[in-house]
């Protein structure tokens, strides 16, 4: 009776301790997949910065040279110079604050209305709404383009900035899933007290999601950063083109050097990856509550 | 009183989206019908041409059906971008040390500028001293093969867009990766208590569980493959052959280098009727596989 209860002892250890050992090959393998997955994801980028840093006579090798030897950091300053960089960037940090500021403000509002108000046809509209988030934009791109060229808008920011003043139906969806978590007691307090639904709006509901504002304001500024197809369409003076277009007729024009084309994509990323370095929950936060990429 | 008060501020709150969607999205609809069934370019006003639009397109050998059937190649993306995406979030799921790290290096891609990824991936698949045939190269020797041209070749600058978007994989693995998170863990205790082990698992709980996610991304990709601009404009301008001639690209062609506005709005309105049926095509299917949670019966 005794033995046979230690040799079940013994069993149970022997199956934990396999187990253990299972568990650790396993996450062993996990591991070894993950590293593998991540050097192909990123030697693209490590191919990039190791070719803007190569001379032109090291750029067509046999083998790929990971590290460049010699270093020439003057490609930087060369791709700079050949466009005119700094002027691109002040013109989209211009649109992408308009576009911040506009997608913040009038998407707020909305999603206030949709979230914590009750009112005849609030239900219709929200769907309409979602709906509108899987149009593609080419289907109202042509007419949009006709209308603000009869305006005379052309060739300027206005087609840019003017839009996202009118809200943007992600972003209204994205505050009103995060509106909605918000206390519904906090708004009714305040409406014994006599608030009007303008004051609870600004001084409860705002400063209560500014986390998810935030959110916004970043997907509202990736986007307008890495917009391509407007600035094409509606800048015409080359003294206005956003980096995204700059880039492209930069490519135009200096087809075969690479090295200067990778520092001059280096050159449009980076801004990018620190940005999202340094907001890097605020994104999943957005995409958690949406299940939707900005 | 108090009822109509609550209703107009209902009205005012959503009165800058309700602009904008009429401005923006209503009126731009209603515009293009009416445009598709005109000779419309831009400079001159638009002069009704009936059908004339559509049927011109519809028997269009040469650039319209190549483009639509290019795009419908395209949509092979989807369920590798699918497989590929959920295998990695599941493997990010694992709540082991260094994991955040990971989930940020798939994460970059995705965020860096389309523009640069263009001009990045034009030097990627460069045939000659690319870095992807610069790895295939020594790997199909022993064979006695020769890698791909990529975006010289007609055969394969397809593949190598969709292998180019699949790099950009990591913005769906997030998403899957938010709802994986979410499926409650009594469900796999309960599971496991039943005998499971991590494939069952998978595939008894997790996939229903986040099945309405992977529907909704599935629309997303159709939709999105329709729109696929661009990557294509910077890096081959629709060749070689016009075998990279995407839907959205010939669209632009037509408005904007060639001036005909009939045309770009005709295929404006058929990309319109074409994401419905893609949306009711999936939801329809869906209902065989897709769970709801909250939803009985």
């Amino acid at each position: 009776m005794a033995t046979e209860t230690a040799s079940r002892g013994n069993q149970l250890a022997h199956w934990r301790h396999s187990k253990v050992w299972r568990k650790r090959i396993a996450v062993t393998v996990v591991y070894l997949v993950l590293i593998a997955l991540s050097i192909s994801f990123l030697a693209p980028f490590a191919l990039m910065v190791s070719t803007s840093l190569k001379t032109e006579e090291r750029i067509f090798t046999e083998t790929i040279e990971w590290i460049p030897n010699p270093i020439r950091w003057q490609n930087y300053a060369e791709a700079l110079q050949s466009f005119p960089f700094l002027l691109y960037l002040r013109n989209t940090l211009f649109v992408c604050a308009l576009v911040v500021v506009g997608t913040v403000l009038s998407s707020a509002l909305p999603a206030y209305g949709f979230a914590r108000l009750r009112w005849k046809g609030r239900d219709v509209l929200f769907l309409i709404m979602l709906a509108t988030i899987m149009l593609p934009a080419q289907v109202t791109m042509l007419p949009v383009f006709v209308m603000f060229r009869n305006l005379g808008w052309t060739g300027t920011y206005l087609p840019l900035v003017v839009p996202p003043f009118f809200g943007s139906a992600f972003a209204i969806f994205l505050l009103r899933q995060f509106f909605l978590t918000i206390p519904q007691e906090l708004s009714d307090a305040a409406r014994i007290d006599g608030c009007s639904e303008w004051r609870i709006f600004w001084q409860i509901i705002v400063p209560l999601s500014v986390p998810a504002l935030a959110t916004v304001a970043l997907f509202a500024f990736i986007g307008a950063w890495t917009d391509f197809i407007n600035p094409l369409v509606y800048l015409t003076d080359e003294n206005t083109y956003t980096l995204a277009v700059g880039l492209q007729t930069f490519v135009g024009r200096h087809s075969s050097e690479w090295n200067l084309l990778m520092a001059a994509a280096t050159v449009v990323t980076l801004p990018l990856m620190v940005v999202f370095f340094f907001t890097q929950k605020l994104f999943i936060e957005g995409i958690t509550l949406t299940g939707i990429k900005g | 009183m108090r009822e109509r008060q609550r209703n107009v501020q209902g009205w005012l709150f959503v009165s800058p989206w309700l602009i904008g969607f009429f401005l923006f999205t209503l009126y731009p609809i209603l515009a293009s019908l009416y445009y598709s069934f005109c000779d419309y370019r831009v400079l001159s006003p638009p002069k009704w041409v009936g059908l004339a639009n559509y049927v011109a397109l519809l028997t269009d050998r040469d650039y319209f059906l190549p483009s639509l059937w290019n795009t419908f190649f395209m949509l092979i993306e989807l369920p590798l971008a699918l497989i590929i995406g959920l295998t990695m979030a599941l493997l990010l799921n694992h709540k082991i040390p260094g994991i955040g790290v990971f989930r940020t290096i798939y994460y970059l891609p995705s965020i860096m500028p389309v523009v640069a990824v263009a001009v990045l991936w034009l030097w990627v698949l460069n045939p000659q001293y690319g870095l992807l045939n610069a790895i295939l190269t020594p790997l199909l020797a022993p064979f006695g093969l020769q890698p791909p041209g990529w975006l010289a070749d007609p055969k394969w600058s397809k593949p190598a867009f969709i292998m180019m978007d699949l790099w950009a994989v990591g913005g769906s693995v997030v998403i899957y990766l938010a709802s994986l998170q979410n499926v409650p863990a009594h469900l796999y205790e309960a599971a496991e208590i039943d005998g499971a082990g991590a494939w069952h698992k998978t595939v008894h709980v997790t996939l229903p569980m986040i099945s309405p996610v992977i529907f909704y991304n599935l629309i997303m990709g159709v939709i999105w493959t329709f729109q696929y601009f661009t990557q294509t404009f910077i890096m081959t301008q629709g060749g070689p052959q016009n075998s990279t001639l995407f839907y959205a690209l010939y669209l632009f062609y037509n408005a904007f280098r060639d001036f005909r506005m009939g045309h770009a709005c005709a295929m404006a309105w058929i990309l319109f009727i074409l994401t419905l049926i893609a949306t009711l095509v999936v939801f329809r299917t869906s209902a065989r596989w897709v769970y709801y949670e909250g939803e009985r019966g």
